[in-house]
């Protein structure tokens, strides 16, 4: 397979996605019920992409304390949660991983 | 004068707000690097891939696909449903975007990232959107250097430990979306599209072109709406 075409056709299709709206949709008039629904666009889309993460890592549902990424995670949100500051939670997250990976000598 | 220094403050304003999101990406673009070189990318087109596509989750679908031999129709069409969410993010910053000329709205677009839209449309909508080109386009040139950056030192890796791809780092990504959102969820229908985003996200797990991720987006956003009507109208009852 060529590389580079496969490569030039990801890009094209990605930008047309990401302009679909913001080049092609300037004349569009969305009605009030639109507008408010797209509020909730970034909480269900992250919480989408970040629970599954949480829950089945490798795909399978894993909640033991072999799955690191549960805490992690959780202690993320926590921390975004009552401070507000995301670099702090992040750097918190990463502390507790690596922790958590080498007390259980995984 | 004050124009310019406007300007440069909300470059630095951008940057700075997206300093978190750098830090979570990080290894992410390495894992990334190594796992291209895994699937038998050269350096070059492992690269190119960051520099022209700049996507992160359909980067590291569209590299297993190139690893397994996959048709090149399949591995588009895959791209093209990963990514169908960023027709989400576009239709809901087209409204502070709308007038701006297509000089601006093109870049923009092409860096429309998970992140940089959670940065900006949190800024937009708290702050208001007065030069937030510069704001948007700091915090897009940051996530595209970083990503650039991180990729290239995962490609060296790669190349000398090829063993680091299961080092099991992508939980940053997840801590970083979870840092994002966790202080969104204080009202009750965003809580509420977040929590049937999940159900439908868990349920969904597996099915085929990540469309569990797009079917969890319309059933959360479906749902935030509905509580939102449900209580209005308990307000206008009471």
């Amino acid at each position: 397979m060529n590389h580079w075409l496969a490569i030039v056709g990801m890009m094209v299709l990605t930008v047309l996605i990401r302009a679909s709206f913001l080049v092609f949709g300037q004349r569009l008039a969305f009605p009030d019920w639109l507008n408010r629904a797209l509020h909730y666009v970034p909480p269900a889309v992250l919480s989408a992409l970040v629970v599954p993460m949480a829950l089945a890592p490798a795909g399978n549902i894993d909640i033991s304390l072999h799955n690191a990424y549960l805490p992690c995670i959780i202690v993320a949100a926590l921390v975004a949660w009552k401070s507000g500051k995301t670099l702090l939670a992040i750097v918190i997250s990463f502390v507790v991983y690596g922790v958590w990976r080498w007390g259980l000598g995984l | 004068m004050t124009h310019a220094l406007n300007r440069r403050a909300l470059l630095l304003e951008g940057a700075r707000d997206t300093v978190p999101m750098l830090v979570g990406a990080a290894p992410f673009g390495v894992i990334f690097g190594t796992l291209a070189i895994a699937a038998g990318l050269s350096p070059a087109t492992a690269l190119g891939m960051s520099v022209l596509v700049f996507a992160g989750s359909s980067q590291f679908i569209g590299v297993s696909l190139i690893g397994a031999g996959t048709a090149l129709p399949v591995l588009w069409l895959t791209t093209f449903v990963v990514n169908l969410r960023h027709a989400l993010y576009s239709a809901t910053l087209l409204p502070y975007a709308r007038d701006w000329p297509l000089r601006w709205r093109w870049p923009l677009a092409f860096w429309l990232t998970d992140e940089t839209f959670a940065v900006v449309e949190h800024r937009f909508r708290t702050k208001g959107t007065d030069g937030g080109q510069w704001y948007w386009l700091a915090s897009s040139l940051a996530m595209y250097g970083n990503w650039l950056f991180w990729t290239m030192v995962g490609v060296s890796l790669g190349q000398s430990l090829p063993g680091l791809a299961t080092l099991g780092l992508d939980f940053a990504m997840g801590a970083t979306f979870a840092a994002i959102v966790a202080p969104q969820l204080k009202r009750r229908p965003a809580l509420g599209a977040a929590l049937a985003a999940s159900v439908v996200a868990m349920l969904g797990r597996g099915l085929p072109y990540k469309l569990d991720l797009m079917l969890a987006a319309v059933v959360g956003v479906a749902s935030g709406l509905l509580l939102e009507q449900w209580n209005k109208r308990k307000e206008q009852a009471a």
